[in-house]
């Protein structure tokens, strides 16, 4: 059961763009910098299988210039 | 402590967030993420939310601490605050981790035949006291000292000033603010007559420009630098950094621009001449508000012990000042700074410009100078000359780096020249100390003793038999320390130290006293913009720890000076305040009253009349203003501030053939001053986890050092051994290093001079000379 968290950074003049996608993807939190072009993503998935595929979702959003994972971790719980 | 939140899962997800903030924040300095802060992770539950300040910087940002349990739990900007309107730093968002250390202090220790032995608190305050007896019985009252801090609240200022100055009778208490800001003190008593700035952050919202002099606000003060950043967003605002170093705060500027160690004085300077040359200058503001003096030269520099210096300050009129600027053209500093004519003129332009407002913003670059008064006197000409002044929007700003060494160290005047109200020379101000106190007059000593540095040689030297610290960590912070830690070593010195965790200055201490943390007792900080902030105490300190205040009151009722202070152990902070706040009483200081100050995020001073003061010597603003004029420097005899014609003069000591590189010390965003907390907060030390040495890639190339690899950074003091860092966090110049001082096991401090502004007295950590070995 991965928990990750990610850096997001847009292309230029696509940040609410792309903050407003990222919100459309469930098995994600968002939370966007007030000040800067950036958002951090917080994954939540049941297994590996579902956290590749939130992965690919993210990384084909057009407005995304660079997903940067930041940490991970394994739980069971 | 945080699993309890709710679940283990739900833990990892803020430790993930978390992390990933403080990724953001060393990328993009001054990164805020409000949403986040404001809601945080959980508001349901049985979480009680309470105000206080943050226990880390002098911004004094509001906090919101989540507490269950006896635990604290979370921690969320406070959206009342006026001072950071919901927003965090990375710091301060993570402040009660490190409160449930391993390592925590719970239990007193007392050194015996070399080992630490834990004691009840009972008998270890017997010990403090009779040691503290036993030597002023034999070698007299000033062989014992206290040293405290900028971070000690309000209460344990006042009751170490009593203790020392009004019990006891000697003026041997210092404290580490000595190290952070007083050449901000005596730059403001000179030019002023009055100590702290005029302004508030509120300028924050109406200045058209920011000049940051020597200042990385990005990591130091990063929800202020926030604040401008996001001014920066909404409306035409710029930043200037003018530094020696490129830092994370000059890439976010609009403009960088680097001057050579020391020569901020010529530039200071050359933009006075600019401003009179191009007839900039206000002149009905000068004649009607200013004077002109001069001071002595060639001061010195405070590297030998005892060193003693006195300023005679000398009238000078418009003619004179503008004749001593002759040397200070654009062209002949730009030769000595390194900064261009065309920045010079850049920067004289900003300030002479009618139009514009601006504030100056600097801390420990200016500050920690060997001419530290003088330079915060050049950037005060600065002000005076265009009268930018004491208005939203356009000032002067020095910023503290610590939560109350304004509160403390400047109002309470834990130094030892000072009293609550005013200083130990003058007799008018030990009466009215005395007549509070309740004690004879005669018994506050009427000559300073010891400055910081000064203190600890006397400890070396054997002046200073007994010496308690609170709250501070100078076997780290010192500079030159080496020679402070085997003084203290020293077999008939008797060393106390309280505080929450193990330092070196615990290392070595003969008595070591647990203290509470921040939110484990009452309190009451005073922040960088006159803002008092109180707090209620949440949650009960672990073990035997003990509030440092009861701890000083306790030592002092075992001396016999208990009639001194007769507090109640549950509610001494409030009864201590009151009676502090009679020290201050009248327009020009008065302190706003407890219930004002546990009803809302702080209170302004001057307080009067129910109105705190945002602008002081502004008519408009300040109710102190008397003489019926727009505006009055009410510190001065005859209301009139004073620009200073103060000269270039080169630093203590400066590159050579044999010691080739400038070194310049400081802090990084993810830790607070020696670490000695930060460390604990595992997000905080996986992001910085030691110490480093910047260098610039020129120099790096041609000693063949690569990226990480460990070098020796070697002066006349001393060695240490860090990993080289290259194009990474800052960029020096070339011919010069940066590093940072958090990390005890990297101790820059061995390194660093113990030279200091003869004024003030506070050393300068920003330019030694070093050389740098491979290992």
């Amino acid at each position: 059961m991965p928990i990750k968290s990610y850096l997001a950074h847009p292309h230029d003049g696509k940040y609410e763009a792309l903050v407003s996608e990222l919100s459309n993807i469930s098995g994600c939190d968002i939370i966007p910098s007030e000040n800067e072009e950036i958002a951090i993503i917080v994954s939540d998935t049941k297994d590996d299988f579902e956290d590749q595929n939130l992965q690919i979702k993210i990384n084909s959003i057009k407005s995304l210039k660079m997903l940067s994972l930041v940490s991970g971790f394994e739980t069971n719980q | 402590m945080i699993k309890k939140i709710s679940s283990r899962r739900e833990f990892l997800k803020k430790m993930a967030a978390a992390s990933a903030m403080t990724a953001a924040a060393t990328l993009f300095p001054g990164i805020i993420f409000a949403e986040e802060q404001i809601q945080n992770i959980k508001t349901s539950g049985d979480i009680k939310w309470t105000k206080a300040p943050c226990r880390f910087c002098g911004v004094g940002c509001g906090v919101l601490i989540g507490t269950e349990n006896n635990k604290a739990v979370a921690v969320k900007g406070d959206p009342n605050s006026s001072v950071n309107k919901g927003l965090c730093c990375v710091k301060g968002y993570h402040q009660t981790i490190c409160m449930y250390a391993k390592d925590r202090l719970t239990k007193p220790l007392v050194k015996k035949n070399g080992q630490y032995v834990e004691t009840s608190m009972e008998e270890a305050l017997d010990l403090v006291a009779s040691k503290m007896k036993e030597t002023i019985e034999k070698h007299g009252k000033d062989s014992v000292a206290m040293y405290t801090s900028g971070q000690s609240t309000i209460p344990e200022g006042y009751v170490a000033s009593k203790f020392m100055k009004g019990a006891i009778g000697t003026n041997n208490l210092d404290c580490n603010a000595r190290l952070c800001m007083a050449s901000a003190v005596t730059g403001f008593l000179t030019t002023f007559g009055a100590d702290e700035p005029m302004g508030c952050y509120e300028d924050i919202e109406h200045a058209d420009v920011f000049v940051t002099w020597g200042n990385n606000m990005a990591e130091m003060h990063p929800v202020l630098f926030s604040r401008m950043l996001d001014q920066r967003l909404k409306r035409d605002v710029k930043i200037i950094d003018f530094a020696t170093r490129t830092t994370r705060s000059s890439m976010a500027s609009d403009r960088s621009i680097l001057f050579n160690p020391q020569t901020d004085l010529a530039v200071a300077n050359a933009i006075a001449y600019e401003i009179i040359n191009n007839g900039w200058m206000n002149k009905s503001f000068v004649n009607e508000h200013c004077n002109f003096n001069k001071g002595l030269t060639n001061i010195g520099y405070g590297t030998e012990d005892k060193f003693s210096f006195t300023d005679k300050p000398e009238k000078i009129d418009l003619e004179a000042y503008k004749e001593f600027l002759k040397d200070y053209t654009p062209e002949k500093v730009s030769e000595l700074s390194g900064v261009s004519v065309k920045d010079i003129k850049f920067l004289a332009n900003i300030y002479g410009d009618p139009n514009k407002k601006v504030v100056s913003y600097w801390c420990m670059g200016m500050n920690q100078h060997t001419r530290g008064t003088w330079i915060n006197n050049l950037v005060y000409n600065i002000h005076l000359l265009t009268g930018k002044i004491s208005q939203p929007g356009n000032g002067p700003f020095s910023l503290t780096g610590q939560p109350s060494a304004c509160g403390t160290a400047r109002e309470v005047g834990t130094f030892t020249h000072k009293l609550p109200h005013g200083v130990v020379m003058n007799e008018k101000h030990r009466e009215h100390a005395a007549k509070i106190w309740k004690v004879p007059v005669e018994r506050i000593p009427s000559k300073p003793t010891y400055h910081a540095t000064e203190m600890f040689r006397a400890l070396d030297r054997g002046d200073i038999k007994f010496i308690w610290t609170q709250v501070t960590n100078p076997m780290v912070s010192l500079p030159k320390v080496g020679r402070y830690t085997q003084g203290a070593k020293k077999e008939d010195r008797f060393i106390v130290v309280s505080d929450v965790f193990p330092t070196p200055t615990s290392d070595v201490a003969d008595v070591i006293l647990p203290a509470a943390w921040h939110i484990e007792k009452n309190g009451i900080y005073g922040n960088s913009e006159r803002r008092t902030q109180h707090w209620h105490k949440m949650v009960e300190p672990p073990g035997e720890a003990l509030a440092d205040a009861w701890q000083t009151i306790e030592v002092a009722k075992r001396m016999g000076y208990g009639d001194l202070f007769p507090y109640n152990k549950e509610t001494h902070e409030d009864e201590i305040y009151n009676e502090y706040r009679l020290h201050h009483e009248g327009k020009k200081h008065n302190m706003a009253p407890l219930e004002v100050l546990k009803s809302q995020s702080g209170a302004l001073w001057p307080y009067v009349d129910g109105k705190e003061t945002k602008w002081r010597y502004n008519a408009k603003y300040d109710p102190a203003c008397d003489n019926g004029k727009d505006f009055h420097f009410y510190g001065k005899k005859d209301g009139k501030a004073i620009i200073w014609q103060r000269p270039y003069e080169a630093p203590a000591e400066s590159p050579d053939n044999e010691y080739p590189f400038w070194l310049n010390t400081g802090r990084v965003i993810e830790h607070w001053h020696t670490g000695s907390m930060t460390r604990r907060i595992p997000v905080l030390h996986q992001a910085m986890p030691h110490a480093y040495v910047e260098l610039h890639p020129d120099d790096a190339k041609k000693m063949s050092i690569s990226n990480g690899q460990k070098v020796k950074v070697i002066s006349r003091r001393g060695t240490t051994v860090l990993p080289a860092s290259i194009n990474e966090r800052g960029l020096p110049t070339k011919g010069q290093v940066f590093v940072p001082f958090f990390d005890e096991n990297m101790m820059i401090n061995e390194v660093t001079l113990d030279a200091f502004c003869p004024i003030s007295k506070e050393p300068d950590y920003k330019k030694c000379a070093v050389k740098i070995e491979k290992v």
